[in-house]
């Protein structure tokens, strides 16, 4: 056990367990639970959306592929960043000055509440539970290869922390979380790349040429690995862009926030955190390929998944891998927390208050009923990691991004731009999102070949075999398709009759507020 | 009411516009990098120098462009579109 990755981990767990008590004796009201009393800077959201979106899978993923496959391996960092200009432009407004606490209040806001509540929901939980999959099954396999902890103390303890964190603390104390957990991803992984470029006279090409000279230039160009076919690629990209709209923990930040101004900087830091992070990864993975060498890379196990942190012991020494092991565990441990963190929303605000409760429950139970589906989701985190043990859950991640995209996405996106959309229309775009990428993904070579280890020549004769390995491309037409057609055969004028004064609150916002209350206007 | 609804919805109108012009922006800009990535081989392989592909180069300005674009976009909305919202709002309140 590496003595430095202990010190400087537990060193991690100390601080944020001290914020965590301090957020707790300040979170008193759901506005602080679910939003930390909408106190949270632009600047500061930035960060936390970085560090909510930035999870293993990124950083010890990308950089193992490209180390592995060069070139090939960039076109994951691209496709991670692009969703976040959409969500600028077209949701952040929108999604802040509509809700209140969860996304589900902007779809649900013109129409019935329970039935889109309990969709929505759904939606959220499918979102939630399939990327929790990844995260815990990730973090009990790193654990084990970075600290050699048994599996079962590693998923228990990363389960344990960041129930801590969200039920004492919630979201003041999980922002915390993420601010800090970005800030040591991003300096950690500015450190070694400048570690890495000191040896090439600090020119990214230098490095890339090495990498040519020692693996032949194909490292530098498209091969076959990552991006089989077109459809495929063009499927995948959709679930990259459209799904980082529909993550629900993402949603969820905006309303951290006081003004959709501030929900702007904030999406605009974290283009510029994010993006600032995949370009380091280029070099980050070039440089494990020629410090480390991919047979290195490859004998180390985890599927590439040890090329940083082996880079880290190559450029910085003992001292180094252990510190950027700690801020591998953080990153995982923060991922969670925030997903946990808004299952607890979707079930206790969604459900409990707007659908079990009808809208009529006194804040004391509110935040209790929130604590109470943490724990839940907490102690399922648990399971779901130790039930997942040692299984390829690597396709979770693309499962996750298709449901965001085709479920959570277009059910917003009508609801926000679209005065007819009614609210069967948007309970069929919810559910068929769903489950259609749930059954074509199983009925689709990701499952069938990579999982179930089916011939490929004989499985795809069947009728129901579907050929792309991401089904966002199909999933996601369908669910707009049945959005459009549910809402054109059950009119809903009640709720038409409302679209002006909605759009008029996306447009307003809070100037909404103080022309509802009928204040005279001051200094007029 | 109607006769605050006007000059708001065009300056919101005028929002939405931008906004959706740079959206398709950003999907030109990363499909047009992806369907390269499978159809432009050849021209994604050649070597501007030791080391840099144009792939790469492809790869690292789909990035540099996504951060022009937002800042573009939120200098644009913080500073002129609030303004000119808020302005039309307590115009509308006055009268």
């Amino acid at each position: 056990m590496n003595i430095e990755a202990v010190v400087f981990f537990f060193g991690f767990i100390a601080l944020t367990l001290g914020i965590t008590y301090w957020a707790a004796r300040r979170t008193k009201t759901t506005e602080h639970f679910y939003a930390a009393g909408h106190g949270v800077t632009g600047f500061q959201n930035g960060l936390a959306l970085a560090g909510d979106y930035m999870s293993a899978a990124s950083f010890l993923g990308i950089a193992g592929l490209v180390a592995l496959n060069g070139f090939d391996g960039l076109i994951y960092s691209t496709g991670w960043l692009v969703g976040w200009p959409i969500i600028l432009f077209l949701i952040a407004e929108p999604l802040r000055n509509l809700g209140k606490y969860t996304f589900t209040d902007v779809v649900a806001y013109r129409l019935q509440q329970q039935p889109v509540r309990i969709a929505a929901a759904i939606g959220t939980m499918a979102v939630v539970l399939t990327y929790m999959i990844a995260q815990m099954v990730g973090a009990g396999t790193l654990i084990k290869l970075l600290f050699d902890l048994d599996y079962t103390i590693a998923v228990v303890i990363v389960g344990a922390v960041m129930m801590a964190y969200v039920l004492f603390g919630g979201m003041l104390a999980t922002t915390w979380v993420q601010i800090i957990k970005a800030c040591l991803l991003l300096g950690g992984a500015l450190v070694m790349a400048l570690l890495v470029l000191a040896q090439f006279g600090f020119s990214p090409t230098a490095l890339f040429a090495k990498a040519a000279e020692l693996n032949g230039d194909q490292v530098l160009k498209p091969g076959t690995k990552v991006v089989t076919g077109a459809w495929d690629a063009v499927s995948l990209g959709l679930a990259l862009m459209f799904g980082t709209a529909g993550l629900p923990h993402i949603l969820m930040r905006f309303y951290t926030v006081p003004d959709a101004k501030q929900a702007r900087i904030s999406v605009a830091w974290a283009t510029i955190w994010i993006g600032a992070f995949y370009l380091i990864t280029f070099v980050l993975g070039f440089g494990a390929m020629v410090l480390v060498g991919m047979k290195g890379i490859l004998a180390a196990g985890g599927g590439g998944n040890m090329a940083a942190p082996l880079l880290a012991n190559a450029v910085g020494g003992s001292a180094f891998f252990g510190f950027i092991c700690a801020v591998a565990f953080a990153t995982i441990l923060a991922v969670v927390a925030g997903l946990t963190l808004s299952g607890a929303a979707a079930l206790s605000h969604d459900i409990w208050v707007n659908v079990v409760r009808k809208g009529q429950a006194p804040e004391s139970e509110q935040l209790r009923v929130a604590r109470i589906a943490a724990v839940i989701l907490g102690v399922c985190a648990i399971l779901l990691g130790v039930i997942f043990r040692g299984q390829n859950v690597a396709y979770m991640v693309g499962l996750t991004f298709s449901i965001a995209a085709s479920a959570n996405f277009p059910a917003l996106v009508m609801a926000i731009f679209w005065r007819r959309f009614s609210t069967w229309g948007a309970v069929g775009a919810i559910l068929v999102g769903a489950i259609g990428s749930l059954v074509l993904l199983y009925c689709g070579p990701t499952i069938q070949v990579d999982i179930l280890h089916e011939d490929i020549a004989k499985v795809s004769q069947n009728w129901w075999y579907f050929p792309l390995k991401n089904p966002c491309l199909i999933s996601m037409t369908l669910s707009f398709v049945v959005g459009i057609v549910v809402s054109l055969l059950t009119r809903e004028p009640a709720a038409e009759a409302e679209f002006a004064q909605a759009e008029r609150r996306v447009i307003l916002g809070t100037l909404a507020d103080v022309e509802a209350s009928g204040r005279p206007v001051a200094a007029e | 009411m109607s006769d605050v609804g006007s000059p708001i919805h065009a300056i919101a109108a005028k929002r939405w516009k931008i906004a959706l012009t740079l959206s398709v922006l950003v999907l030109v800009i990363y499909f047009g990098f992806i369907l390269l990535v499978a159809f432009g081989k050849p021209l994604l392989s050649i070597l501007l120098g030791p080391g840099l592909s144009v792939g790469i180069l492809l790869g690292a300005l789909t990035i540099i462009s996504c951060w022009i674009l937002a800042i573009i976009y939120v200098r644009w909305a913080n500073h002129h579109y609030d303004d000119e919202i808020a302005r039309a709002a307590r115009w509308g309140r006055k009268s």
